[in-house]
């Protein structure tokens, strides 16, 4: 296949034109489409996983084409061992949230074409490896994201979404910065984030912190890491459960990739000095206190989206852990999140679509009513606590051995935090699912169909990778161990030789 | 080369051809009894002084008329954009409710004798010329911003412009008194050889002069403190012309002060740096100028319900924005912001039109308007809208995010870090303001009892060229910015 980055990108734009063109009254007809131009991107991203060479760490399936040469900027796409498991999330979680988007009743036409052209955006900023691209993709996705919410959204709808925006705006403004600056004054002007990573050495300590720390701050609000997170209980809860379900599934998984793929290999020695600090200790904040906001919601969703924020903290943990498991296991947390988490939203949008409402005192005794769903979802708890067997265990483990070397009291606290995790998760349990029966809730029918096929693919993968986590983990290793010892190599050459 | 005013006029022929455009559409005016063509010729003189403009060969550069003028890469490049500024007005023109309705001979004429003295503005190298052709441009605006006779918000706008421009314009005379009292000369050349060489002039003389001049230009590209007739002539003027108040008659204001400040009383060095001359301390006037500029529109904005207002406090930001360039004293500056100058005329006139657009369907400018526009019936132009304010905004893939991704770029290759963090603080800030009206068209819900939005085959025709233009050249610019790179030149002389 020749160019199978520019396709898994274009692809859904090409649907969106399409949609967009499309005459009146074809709403049905418009899902399909959206259907037609994702699953492609499934069979490209199933190519590429069977075609990675896992044993390199260059760049493959590169396309390198020539832009806006007076300034240096390429149109360059490629993929190396940290970005193909993102690409791969990407691909299965925007083809899943198509179908979990049938519920939408109104404005189809610009749902579905915001839809796309958010697919579009996502996939981009994963394969783009010219910082200008990448900066283009990255801003592309926030407008879909603003009126995906703002329109079909719920009753707060106007004010989560502007929050998002211009939280994420505020925090790309700064990356811009970072990069104009980084452009300036490298060894050469280039955007190429290769050849920076190759020149890194030549920034100065001080540019290096003060860079470091814009693009940190432009990532970590996508993460979302504490402080920068309000946005997103707000954003979570008035989005359609699609775009709940792509915000946290692939949006929050750019933050940390963007920590990794620009600060990591192109100020390694800067990322050396905060990674305790700005890394570590937030992440472990992240843990903590996303689990204890999770335990104190009465939103079904809210929970969902603390829990959320909660895991996104081992991360950010294990990224700064620097250590061969902490790194691996961050990465693979972020495919585990992205598949778990997304299948949390799409079971708190089973009972809303039923249920109108998310109060969870409000409901009881659901499983008696819909025994399927109440299996999946605690299927689905159970992942998400960490349970032994399924895919959160490993890396979660992962991280934490990872982490242990460097920082044993965040390592504890961190491992300590999966016994709330488990308690706010057993006990939204037992008030949803068990219990008497709440008799508003009586002949509540069980998943449709098509609710299942959605839920059951991301089960598959989350026990497959229970099982066999070398399945991701093989993608990732080379690609991250170099970068790995680059960040150790750039502080202290002797500590490298210190940690395994 | 010193032209004579024979030789000169080679290089007038757009000139020439407005005024000969403006004679005639008078004396057409008293012979024809149907005015409907009279907007038809107007589009065609422009059309045609667009064309004398790009046919016109490249060169090294001339003086005109002795000195008065100069002819050179960086008149062409505001030459170009004030008449393509020229151009949307007049298209808006013909399709506008509101000049309809009043006497369209006039209103082309001083609409074209308007253009031709921004035309002047952007070549004059003398200050008694750039005086002059400034003086003229205010002079053809306040009848135009004046023009809807029966409309009061209208007359009060044409008042406080005129008020204002006096007072601006007088106090630059008198500065540029004090300069040829300094100089001796009102050429630009020999006031940069009489600052270039050592005097007993003290310096605060010479930036007190430069002060008080400022205040024209000042006012004439709505800077702070002169910013404040903007919105009132903003919101009163019929909306072509305040379209082309906002975007030709600020592009001539740059273009007067750039070459007023740079090659008059600047000297290029190495590396594309620019030098004040004297010692005189003028950028940093210029930087908190420039930054107070963006920051008081930006949050002035904010408060807006009328989206004429909106879109002049935010025009005032959007200077603000170009100042950045200029105040960084160098090559890359200047060439970032000739572009942004022209991303600029692309998406406020776009703004401008979607706002007549709409208002010559309800008759209406605020913001309540435009409420659910995208669900009944208006989602063309409400998506047409989004483009321009997104861009304005400066949000990628747009022409806007190309014009500030230079501007910014300029200025920290120059390091000036603060300026660049409060130019991205302004930037977000912004979004929230450029973002009402969107949220208004999209997010809200028609109430029901909204006009609802006719289709006009012109206005949209130009419409759709406008944002195609923000989105395509927001993906690729090299044509732009070769161009932009191109005018980067003054002529001072031959060498």
């Amino acid at each position: 296949m020749s160019h199978p980055l520019t396709l898994i990108t274009f692809i859904p734009l090409i649907g969106m034109v399409l949609i967009l063109l499309c005459p009146k009254g074809q709403e049905k007809f418009i899902r399909w489409i959206a259907v037609t131009f994702t699953f492609p991107q499934l069979l490209i991203a199933g190519w590429l996983y069977a075609n990675f060479d896992t044993t390199t760490t260059s760049i493959q399936f590169a396309e390198h084409r020539a832009w806006i040469p007076a300034y240096h900027i390429f149109y360059f796409l490629g993929v190396d061992g940290i970005s193909i498991s993102m690409v791969l999330l990407t691909a299965i979680i925007c083809f899943i949230s198509v179908f979990a988007s049938f519920s939408i009743d109104r404005g189809e036409r610009g749902y579905y074409a915001l839809l796309l052209l958010l697919d579009t955006g996502m996939m981009g900023v994963f394969v783009a490896l010219d910082f200008f691209l990448f900066y283009i993709f990255w801003e592309v996705m926030l407008l879909p994201m603003y009126f995906l919410i703002g329109i079909w959204g719920g009753p707060r709808r106007e004010y989560a979404a502007i929050k998002f925006f211009l939280y994420t705006l505020l925090g790309s403004v700064l990356i811009l910065l970072a990069m104009l600056g980084l452009y300036y004054y490298g060894a050469t002007p280039t955007f190429d984030m290769i050849e920076l990573a190759a020149n890194a050495g030549h920034y100065s300590m001080t540019f290096q912190r003060v860079a470091w720390l814009a693009l940190f701050i432009g990532f970590a609000i996508k993460i979302p890491a504490f402080p920068f997170h309000t946005w997103l209980p707000d954003a979570h809860v008035e989005a359609p459960t699609a775009i709940s379900v792509i915000l946290a599934g692939v949006l929050l998984k750019m933050g940390t990739y963007g920590i990794l793929r620009i600060n990591f290999s192109i100020l390694p020695a800067a990322s050396h000095e905060f990674a305790f600090w700005l890394l570590g200790v937030i992440g472990t904040i992240n843990i903590v206190y996303g689990a204890l906001c999770a335990m104190a919601q009465t939103d079904y969703k809210k929970l969902i989206a603390y829990s959320s924020v909660s895991h996104m903290g081992y991360v950010m943990l294990g990224m700064a852990a620097l250590t061969t498991a902490g790194i691996n296991g961050a990465v693979l947390q972020m495919f585990n999140h992205g598949t778990i988490t997304a299948m949390l939203f799409l079971l708190v949008g089973v009972i809303y679509d039923r249920a109108h409402h998310r109060e969870i005192a409000g409901f009881g005794g659901l499983a008696s009513q819909m025994p399927m769903y109440a299996a999946i979802t605690g299927f689905a708890f159970f992942a998400a606590m960490g349970l032994p067997g399924l895919s959160a265990f490993i890396s979660e483990v992962l991280v934490l051995i990872g982490a242990w070397q460097r920082y044993p009291v965040m390592t504890i606290l961190g491992a300590g935090t999966a016994i709330l995790t488990a308690g706010y998760m057993l006990w939204t349990f037992q008030r949803v699912y068990l219990g008497p029966l709440n008799e508003k809730y009586r002949g509540l029918s069980d998943l449709t169909l098509r609710e299942a096929f959605t839920l059951i693919p991301l089960a598959i993968i989350v026990l497959v990778l229970g099982v066999y986590p070398h399945a991701i983990l093989d993608l990732l290793g080379a690609s991250l161990n170099h970068v790995n010892q680059i960040v150790l190599m750039a502080h202290a050459p002797a500590a490298a030789a210190m940690v395994p | 080369m010193d032209l004579g005013n024979l030789a000169s006029l080679n290089h007038f022929l757009p000139e020439l051809l407005l005024t000969a455009g403006v004679i005639l559409l008078v004396v057409v005016d008293l012979i024809v009894r149907d005015k409907s063509s009279l907007g038809d010729m107007a589009l065609i003189i422009t059309a045609g002084a667009l064309v004398l403009i790009a046919i016109e060969p490249a060169q090294r550069g001339a003086w005109l008329f002795h000195r008065m003028l100069v002819f050179d890469a960086f008149a062409v490049f505001f030459r170009a954009l004030i008449a393509l500024a020229a151009l949307v007005a007049v298209w808006m023109s013909i399709g506008s409710v509101e000049v309809r309705a009043c006497d369209q001979g006039e209103y082309y004429a001083i609409l074209l004798a308007s253009t031709l003295g921004m035309f002047l503005m952007a070549e004059a190298t003398n200050l008694l010329m750039a005086y002059l052709a400034l003086e003229f441009v205010s002079l053809t605006s306040y009848i135009l911003t004046g023009f809807l006779r029966r409309n009061r918000r209208s007359q009060e706008a044409a008042l406080k412009y005129l008020i204002y421009g006096g007072v601006a314009s007088g106090t630059m005379v008198y500065g540029m008194s004090w300069i040829f009292g300094i100089a001796g000369s009102l050429d630009f050349g020999a006031i940069n050889q009489a600052l270039g060489a050592t005097g007993h002039i003290p310096v605060l003389t010479v930036f007190i002069a430069l002060v008080l001049i400022l205040a024209g230009l000042g006012y004439k590209i709505a800077s702070v403190p002169f910013h404040m007739w903007a919105p009132d002539v903003y919101t009163g003027a019929p909306i072509p012309v305040t379209t082309f108040l906002a975007v030709g008659s600020k592009a001539a204001g740059f273009a007067l002060l750039t070459r007023f400040f740079y090659p008059a009383i600047s000297r290029l060095g190495a590396g594309g740096n620019w030098q004040p001359l004297h010692g005189v301390d003028w950028p940093q006037l210029l930087l908190v100028v420039c930054v107070i500029t963006m920051t008081l529109g930006n949050l002035a904005a904010l408060q807006q319900t009328n989206m004429k207002r909106l879109l002049a406090y935010s025009s005032i930001a959007q200077a603000g924005y170009a100042l950045m360039g200029v105040v960084i004293l160098t090559n890359d500056g200047v060439r970032a912001m000739l572009f942004y100058l022209f991303a600029y005329y692309v998406m406020d006139a776009g703004a401008f039109l979607v706002v007549m657009i709409i208002a010559n369907a309800t008759g209406r400018e605020d913001l309540e308007a435009y409420r659910g526009l995208a669900w009944r019936g208006g989602a063309v132009p409400a998506i047409a809208l989004a483009i321009f304010l997104l861009s304005l905004t400066g949000i990628p893939a747009t022409i806007g995010f190309i014009g500030k991704f230079y501007i910014f770029a300029a200025v920290i290759r120059s390091q000036f870090y603060v300026l660049a963090v409060i130019g991205i603080l302004n930037s977000t800030v912004s979004l929230y303001y450029y973002m009402a009206p969107i949220r208004m068209m999209f997010l809200e819900e028609p109430r029901g009892d909204e006009t609802p939005i006719t289709f006009e085959p012109w206005n949209y025709g130009l419409m759709g060229v406008l944002a195609c233009a923000t989105v395509v050249l927001g993906l690729y610019w090299t044509p732009i910015i070769a161009f932009a790179d191109r005018s980067m030149h003054f002529f001072t002389g031959p060498s």
